[in-house]
């Protein structure tokens, strides 16, 4: 176990560096990169802190839209392949045109969306 | 050839650029080196697939000197080949020559050992290109009012540009024929299974769905390929160019009307399709009546979804050039936003399935 502070609270500590210290000297094209540096290590900082639970529920809906009954891996690298895999075999499916129309669309749909927005709520873009 | 400059730093580059265009310019214009001077020569911030320099040229020829304010586009070095420089040029000059503002071009060469990549000269028009600026500040309100009328009348001058022009005729004979909403598709769904890591489902899910709903082509014409609020100088009279000629070909016009109504553009004025500040209504009848031919709903909602195919695939391929080896804090940033236009392609779809 490594001591605090933790990742999340350095990842926040190099942010506020970027954005009280660096930005303000730059201009140009390397004051919008630092922008995007700050943001991106906000970013880094939403997915450590969601990734866990974002991946045991979507390999749960996967589950279910697959009819595939396997325990989660126990390993998060382990849980992230199995996501990625099943997520080939649901690609597959609608490629062969299985969810063109009916309550299986509706269902892969429904899946879809919760996973987009697991995704927006990690990737927060800037608006404007 | 080398990605970086050689350790001399930003204003070393910015040397080093401004030599080799004067011996390139003198060469293009007939005057000893002697007789060029380029000065305020500065990287502007830009895209992530191009550079833009801005500088200023003097040429002293027969007794007096002529003074010229300019921009540099150029192809980031080591990328010779992904887009053609000479095209753009020709476009700009054909669009200029129909009435469409665009800056005035000078000299163009693609030829990777003057300045490690091709290149163009233009005018440097004056105004502004930041669409938060156009969309949020009080000194833009009236251009804010007329942008709406003012996109779809410009737009119809472009898709009005003849094709037979012969500065135009390498460029078309390059495109291999005019494009269908099928082919595009196709073209995007490809584009997809080569460049993204991850599976994408909802992709998988609006090429089916976009391929079924494809419509039959309003016409052919010179479609600009990338029109949106973000590529345009504006004032606060109104627009003064459009930029980024470089994804222009030979197509369905309604593929740039869709195109400018993608989510993306609206920075969060969700509720006004053209770019957060006019409807699709407006938009429509300002085209229709600069002479545009008539406009669809239908294939105007096929196009705006196929806009959110194609941005997916944009994201996707920005970030595989960052996997695949350019380190670039922006290109990796922006292949999370993928899941910007799947959210986008889904309300879509979901909108349609309730319609029908």
């Amino acid at each position: 176990m490594n001591d605090r502070p933790s990742a999340v609270e350095l990842l926040g500590a190099v942010k506020g560096f970027l954005e009280r210290e660096v930005m303000g000297r730059l201009e140009g094209p390397q004051r919008y990169h630092a922008r995007v540096a700050a943001h991106v290590l906000a970013v880094v900082a939403r997915e450590i802190e969601t990734e866990e639970s974002q991946l045991d529920a979507e390999w749960e809906r996967l589950g279910v839209l697959l009819a595939e009954q396997a325990d989660p891996p126990s390993s998060r690298a382990a849980l992230r392949d199995g996501v990625r895999d099943r997520t080939q075999r649901l690609s597959a499916r609608i490629r062969a045109g299985q969810a063109d129309a009916g309550p299986w669309r509706s269902a892969v749909l429904e899946h879809l969306r919760a996973t987009v927005a697991d995704k927006l709520d990690v990737a927060r873009p800037p608006r404007g | 050839m080398r990605a970086e400059g050689s350790g001399t730093g930003p204003a070393g580059e910015a040397r080093e650029l401004a030599g080799r265009l004067r011996v390139f310019l003198a060469s293009e214009i007939g005057v000893p080196e002697a007789a060029l001077r380029v000065s305020e020569l500065r990287r502007l911030a830009g895209g992530a697939s191009r550079e833009l320099w801005s500088l200023d040229l003097e040429i002293a020829q027969e007794g007096r000197t002529r003074r010229l304010e300019l921009v540099l586009r150029r192809d980031p070095p080591g990328r010779v080949g992904e887009s053609d420089r000479s095209h753009e040029f020709a476009l700009l000059r054909a669009a200029a020559s129909a009435g469409v503002p665009v800056p005035r071009v000078y000299w163009c060469s693609t030829d990777p050992a003057i300045l490690g990549s091709p290149f163009f000269l233009m005018d440097r028009v004056a105004g502004e290109t930041l669409p938060r600026r156009l969309l949020r500040d009080a000194e833009y309100a009236t251009t804010r009012s007329r942008l709406t009328g003012e996109l779809g009348a410009i737009l119809s001058h472009i898709h009005a540009i003849d094709l037979d022009r012969p500065e135009l005729a390498e460029w078309v004979a390059s495109t291999g024929g005019a494009s269908t909403a099928r082919a595009e598709v196709e073209r995007i769904a490809e584009g997809v299974r080569q460049l993204a890591v991850e599976p994408h489902p909802v992709l998988d899910l609006a090429e089916r769905w976009l391929l079924e709903r494809a419509p039959e082509p309003s016409g052919r014409a010179l479609v600009h390929g990338d029109y949106r609020v973000g590529n345009l100088i504006f004032d606060t009279e109104g627009i003064r160019a459009v930029l980024d000629w470089e994804l222009a070909h030979v197509g369905d016009p309604i593929e740039d009307l869709g195109w400018l109504c993608v989510r993306a553009w609206r920075f969060g004025n969700d509720a006004l399709a053209v770019g957060g500040v006019g409807s699709r209504e407006e938009l429509i009848e300002a085209y229709q009546d600069a002479g545009g031919r008539p406009v669809d709903p239908a294939a105007l909602r096929f196009w705006e979804a196929c806009g959110n195919f194609k941005l997916a695939l944009v994201f996707i391929s920005q970030a595989r050039v960052f996997l695949d080896g350019l380190p670039s804090v922006e290109l990796a940033s922006l292949g999370r936003r993928t899941a910007e236009a799947e959210q986008e392609l889904l309300e879509l779809m979901d909108a349609e399935g309730s319609r029908t």
